[in-house]
């Protein structure tokens, strides 16, 4: 009888922390879909790029009505555009972002410009092209950075391997900043 | 009408450094002393009404409560100035305001309205109906999960009071020539909130986080869809989910409905309008940590991934949007902050750092969140240099310029920290300098 009465009290309390546990869970499954509309990141050794192929050539013309509003051509020097960000041209690395830094002088990962141009350009309207238009744009930036060749084709196999002028230019600050570039009061 | 005065009386010979810096205690414990009322010279004529002199606030019924309210109509000066240097060409292309800073000069405490919270966006604040967003936790997780509002709403919530700041704050103090701007300019885009939300650990671990991974990738669902890599030690350390701030949700500059808050770290890693984080075993390499927000060194290689904040504090007043009328007391106070955790110490300086005082600190101090400094002090109308330094409890003390500069050079724009200096001229007027 005793015994008894110690299970059931056992049981209950076993049953209200279950249900205390259970209660505060409340994420509900991801869909593949949920997933697909939420994220759109591609890693530096081609991790989750699309298929699609794009060439310096389309991405030249693809500029010009979709980006030139914004950004200078390579020959142009329309200072508000540079101000806007300047994508070429640009051989020291030191200075200001958009201004002075460029994906040839400064971005260490060829990925990142089809992840960012994908994601965020034209400005009036990100998203608004196909991969295979967004890789033709990034073989043009490429190409006029004078990282690839005029007949260079860019899709998930080939951009990866593009090697970056200054892939070499970063120190990791986490979790410390390195000894020689703290400030020493 | 009489007038009861209360002064203050304060002992101006107890300094505690050069230049007029008093006792840090003396505004403090200083007794008030009241002058004896005098006799009323109230009408007491009896043809008179009695409101005679009195003014209209007094004498009418005010206006209706209201559902949301606003700041008095004389309270106009207390706002977010947009950047002002932008010219219309280039704002047409930008095609949005992208920043406005809080007006430091104009507050006390430490919390920030919510109204004045300094915004930075890359392309502009969304418009998000909350019943049809989303955050979906994915990659190296055992679930997969998704939690809207009302999900987050239900969990056992945290409120805790952290500081915002860009790392872009102060980046004008790396020119050579010193700037002519205001406080807000130089050092607006600061604020402090108290924050409520879930903190991620608890919703990683309902996901149940594989082995393998180390960094979280956050992306936002606004226009350009922000993103950041986090290292996950941080994300199981501190991390949240913030749906509050000041107890009311935050506001569509700052998220809403739900952004990722990472206390201490650069204010860009927070990323708003939180719809999507990936567990991964490696940072993504967005634009925003490689092209942006990396700090170039004299020696031509760049800092990536400085992400916890340095110790850094500020002068509020005076400063300069305001001058000083005559001579006499004045409290000096600011701010002061770390990424580490809290304020231990905060000293002022008013001959340019020659000397020091101790100023006294408001409770109660929170970690990673902005602690106010105060301490009195006695101008005679001579030139002075305003500074202040502080100390978290890490022993980390905020640098000079000189010592910031020769560590880091001035290639970069992100994470200057160093002390800053006021200078008050003879007629009162103040302006920035470097000292
Ligand atoms: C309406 C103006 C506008 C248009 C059109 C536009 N951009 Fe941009 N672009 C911007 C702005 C503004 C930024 C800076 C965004 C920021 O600060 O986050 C930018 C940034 C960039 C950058 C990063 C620059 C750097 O050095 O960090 C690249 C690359 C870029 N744009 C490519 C493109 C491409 C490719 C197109 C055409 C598909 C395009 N942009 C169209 C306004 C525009």
């Amino acid at each position: 009888m005793y015994m008894h009465k110690i299970i059931i009290f056992v049981t209950l309390l076993v049953s209200t922390q279950l249900a205390i546990a259970q209660e505060s869970r409340f994420g509900v499954p991801a869909t593949q879909a949920d997933i697909d509309k939420s994220f759109w990141s591609v890693f530096p050794d081609g991790e989750f790029l699309p298929d699609g192929e794009g060439n310096v050539a389309e991405g030249r013309e693809l500029f010009e009505y979709n980006c030139n509003i914004c950004h200078n051509f390579p020959d142009e020097n329309d200072p508000v555009k540079n101000e806007i960000g300047k994508l070429f041209g640009v051989e020291d690395k030191r200075g200001k972002a958009n201004l002075d830094q460029t994906i040839g002088s400064y971005w260490p990962y060829s990925t990142t410009v089809f992840n960012y141009i994908r994601r965020a350009m034209p400005l009036v309207a990100p998203m608004s092209l196909t991969n295979s238009e967004y890789y033709s744009l990034t073989a043009y930036l490429l190409h006029e950075n004078g990282i690839i060749a005029e007949d260079d084709v860019m899709n998930k196999d080939t951009l990866p391997k593009v090697e970056m002028p200054n892939k070499d230019g970063f120190v990791n600050a986490y979790p410390e900043v390195p000894e020689k570039y703290l400030a020493k009061p | 009408m009489s007038k009861n005065k209360n002064s203050l009386i304060i002992d101006t010979t107890n300094h505690a450094a050069k230049g007029g810096l008093l006792n840090r205690r003396l505004f403090l414990s200083s007794a008030i002393a009241t002058t004896a009322a005098l006799a009323t010279t109230r009408a007491a004529h009896s043809q008179e009404i009695v409101g005679e002199g009195q003014d209209d606030w007094t004498l009418y019924p005010g206006s209706d409560a209201l559902e949301y309210s606003n700041r008095s109509r004389f309270e106009v000066d207390s706002v977010k100035r947009l950047i002002p240097n932008d010219s219309q060409e280039f704002l047409d292309l930008r095609l949005t305001k992208y920043v406005a800073r809080t007006p430091l000069d104009h507050l006390l405490g430490t919390i920030t309205p919510n109204g004045l919270h300094f915004e930075r966006s890359h392309q502009g604040i969304p418009d998000i109906d909350p019943d049809k967003h989303f955050l979906v936790i994915h990659g190296k997780v055992k679930n997969p999960l998704k939690f809207d509002i009302s999900a987050l709403e239900n969990y056992p919530t945290v409120s805790r009071n952290y500081y915002m700041e860009c790392s872009g704050n102060s980046a004008v103090l790396f020119d050579e020539t010193p700037t002519d701007q205001s406080l807000q300019e130089i050092h607006g885009l600061l604020s402090g909130s108290e924050w409520t939300g879930v903190l991620l650990s608890t919703l990683l671990d309902e996901c149940g986080i594989s082995p393998d991974a180390k960094w979280i990738i956050a992306e936002g669902a606004d226009n350009g869809m922000m993103t950041r890599s986090i290292p996950l030690d941080k994300a199981l350390d501190d991390a949240m989910i913030a749906i509050r701030q000041n107890g009311e949700r935050i506001r569509p500059s700052q998220g809403y409905p739900m952004r990722l808050l990472n206390p201490g770290f650069e204010g860009n890693t927070s990323v708003k309008w939180l719809r999507s984080i990936y567990l991964s075993d490696r940072p993504v390499m967005s634009v925003q940590e490689t092209a942006k927000y990396t700090d170039m060194m004299p020696d031509d290689k760049a800092l990536q991934f400085t992400l916890e904040q340095d110790v850094k504090s500020i002068i509020t007043r005076p400063s300069s949007a305001m001058s000083l009328k005559k001579k006499g007391v004045y409290e000096i106070t600011g701010l002061a902050w770390s990424g580490k955790g809290k304020i231990a110490r905060v000293e002022v300086s008013v001959d340019g750092g020659n000397t020091w005082a101790d100023t006294a600190l408001e409770g109660p101090i929170h970690s990673k969140m902005l602690t106010r400094f105060r301490i009195p002090w006695m101008w005679e109308g001579s030139s002075a240099i305003l500074q202040s330094r502080a100390i978290d409890e890490f022993g980390r003390r905020q640098p000079s310029r000189k010592e910031l500069l020769d560590a880091r050079g001035t290639n970069g724009i992100y994470h200057y920290h160093a002390i800053h200096s006021w200078d008050v001229a003879p007629n009162g007027e103040i302006k920035h300098v470097y000292a």
